[in-house]
């Protein structure tokens, strides 16, 4: 059979219809082939037929396609057939993967804290200028954000609050309400969540791009430790600024609070500090700020956790730091509920 | 002979802040040949490149290639240029999250009507055609070493059979033999296909095995562009060091004893 005009990828599907017309064995006549790729070559390779009149570059490719013709390669699949018990197993491996998981996070903690009493032997091997940096990064730069969000929080309560209590004429009570709540609990929990979303998926990142250029690896082979080099500044930047992150965030709150309780109930400023000093005390915002170092040391711990795994590939980095954040949120309200069970038990 | 110019740079000028990388750089490609792209480093080799496929706009200037103009053209005559083209890059750039084989047939899939199994024969000829063994079509491009990662990347860059090649460093960190190879593979290639490479490279071994021409950037242009032999007689402190070097020597002794 004799095939006219280009042989190529575009139009292969045309010429294996030919091929399929004509008899198995009859040779191919490439004399008027004005185009021929590698894929019409590896058509004609792999169709087993006589060439004719293929020119000198042509046969060189068609050699060179014949050559390289693989034997028949059976792809993997990609994803198994699924059997009635695959859930069963899910659930078997995902119970496992997950302990497996928990041991490798302790494990995690363990080498932190013994790192930790080994500073405390040489305190002079603390990366002073990695601390301030990251005080920068996680802390100053944190605070029109954590600034903001109390003080709407704040407003928010103060709105709601005297809502409700104008009901039975206890406006005045909305003080107490602000007061109570947020210094208690919502600044120091709200910006931990903040800075958890902030700051563990940045450690994650910068920790796990580092792995994966190979850079925890340059450390390592320098002699130095990562966990030292890496981990425990941000461990201590985030320690030191989260209290006063929550602090700033108290600040405002009760600042966003008091100005909607003047405006909305006629509170006025002097009486909101009379109130505030006669019925809360000093010892609600101690209370709620003795929390953001355990929190702080959460978020740093997982967001550097998750960055020293970072496999590889790009996905896992993505995966890791999503991961990241969320497990950092959801162990900041864990603690805070078991501190509060605490608190409650000892009557604080 | 006046071969046909495929890829035409007329007054590049590629600026970042202050530094200057080209300033009224012009370079003519023929079709059909290899061009090999030298350099110091820092002197902009990778940024024509990018600028060339479009990754990059450049600050001023005018590239057309197989006819286009490329910085004017619509986004659909872009493509249509792109898919005329193939790009190995450095280190592969392999999608991390597909397989080998769907590396390979990504670009068939994007832009090409072909049937799933014509595809996968396809990237397996590919894939076998650069010199990787059957089973890497399975594995994951984390689980390739250095070289197989490049080879995946230049698989995947002939996957569309383009008209120009553009390879970036395609034997950096390859040992010796799989280095000659990829020569000889690319000669192959180019004499079946009619593949014009422009080929950015500090391996003087690939310069003198596979390149046609040899263009030398330097002072932010193209300081000169000749065959090896006549690089040699250039009368540049560079571009004489760089090819009368003892690595040099040694690659134009091998070539001349073969």
């Amino acid at each position: 059979m004799v095939i006219c005009g280009p042989v190529t990828l575009a139009n292969i599907a045309d010429i294996r219809t030919r091929f399929e017309q004509t008899e198995a064995t009859a040779p191919a006549d490439l004399s008027a082939v004005t185009r021929l790729d590698t894929a019409g070559a590896w058509l004609l390779a792999s169709s087993g037929r006589p060439i004719l009149g293929a020119t000198d570059a042509q046969s060189l490719l068609l050699a060179a396609v014949r050559d390289a013709l693989p034997p028949d390669v059976k792809a993997a699949p990609r994803k198994v057939h699924h059997r009635m018990a695959d859930p069963l197993a899910g659930v078997g491996i995902a119970v496992g993967a997950h302990f497996a998981a928990v041991a490798q996070g302790l494990g995690f903690v363990g080498i932190v804290v013994a790192r930790l009493a080994g500073l405390l032997v040489r305190p002079w091997r603390l990366r002073l200028t990695s601390v301030v940096h990251h005080m920068q990064q996680v802390g100053l730069n944190a605070v029109p954000i954590v600034a903001l969000m109390g003080f709407l929080i704040g407003i928010v309560l103060a709105f709601q609050g005297a809502a409700q209590l104008r009901q039975f004429g206890a406006e005045v009570f909305v003080v107490d309400l602000i007061a109570v709540s947020i210094l208690r609990e919502l600044g120091v929990l709200l910006t931990a969540i903040i800075v958890a979303g902030r700051s563990a998926s940045a450690f994650t990142a910068a920790i796990g791009s580092m792995k994966m250029r190979e850079e925890i690896d340059a450390i390592r082979v320098l002699g130095l430790d990562p966990i030292e080099l890496l981990v425990l500044p941000r461990l201590l930047a985030l320690v030191i600024v989260l209290p006063i992150l929550g602090f700033v965030a108290d600040l405002s709150g009760l600042f966003g609070g008091g100005l909607m309780a003047w405006t909305e109930l006629g509170i006025s400023p002097s009486q909101f500090r009379t109130r505030l000093l006669a019925d809360v005390g000093v010892a609600q915002a101690l209370v709620g700020l003795s929390k953001a170092p355990v929190f702080a040391a959460i978020i740093a711990l997982v967001g550097c956790y998750h960055g020293l795994q970072v496999k590889g590939d790009a996905e896992s980095l993505g995966m890791r730091t999503s991961r990241a954040v969320v497990t950092a949120i959801f162990l900041v309200i864990v603690t805070d509920a078991l501190f509060s069970v605490f608190f409650a038990v000892w009557g604080v | 002979m006046v071969a046909e110019t495929v890829i035409a740079i007329r007054g590049l000028t590629n600026r970042f802040g202050k530094t200057v990388v080209h300033e009224n750089l012009s370079l003519d490609v023929h079709r059909g040949e290899v061009l090999g792209v030298v350099g110091a480093s820092g002197s902009g080799k990778s940024v024509l490149l990018r600028s060339i496929v479009g990754l990059m706009a450049p600050s001023a200037g005018q590239i057309t290639m197989l006819g286009t103009d490329v910085l004017g053209a619509s986004a659909a005559d872009r493509a249509a240029v792109s898919v005329r083209t193939g790009v190995m890059f450095q280190d592969g750039a392999l999608f991390s999250a597909l397989t080998v084989r769907e590396n390979v047939e990504a670009p068939m899939r994007e832009r090409l009507s072909v049937d799933a199994v014509t595809r996968r024969a396809l990237a397996d000829l590919r894939i076998a055609m650069v010199g990787l063994p059957a089973r890497a079509g399975d594995l994951f491009p984390s689980a390739l070493s250095g070289g197989m990662r490049k080879r995946a990347g230049l698989a995947r860059a002939l996957s569309l059979d383009p008209e120009i090649l553009f390879l970036d460093e395609p034997t950096a960190g390859l040992d010796p033999i799989s280095a000659s190879a990829f020569d000889t593979l690319l000669n192959s290639l180019r004499t079946s296909l009619g593949l014009t490479v422009f080929l950015v490279t500090h391996d003087l071994d690939t310069l003198q095995a596979t390149c046609d021409r040899i263009a030398v950037l330097a002072d932010r242009r193209v300081l000169a562009t000749g065959t090896m032999a006549e690089m040699r007689d250039v009368d540049d402190a560079w571009v004489r060091s760089y090819f009368n070097g003892p690595r040099a020597h040694a690659a134009l002794a091998v070539a001349g004893s073969s």
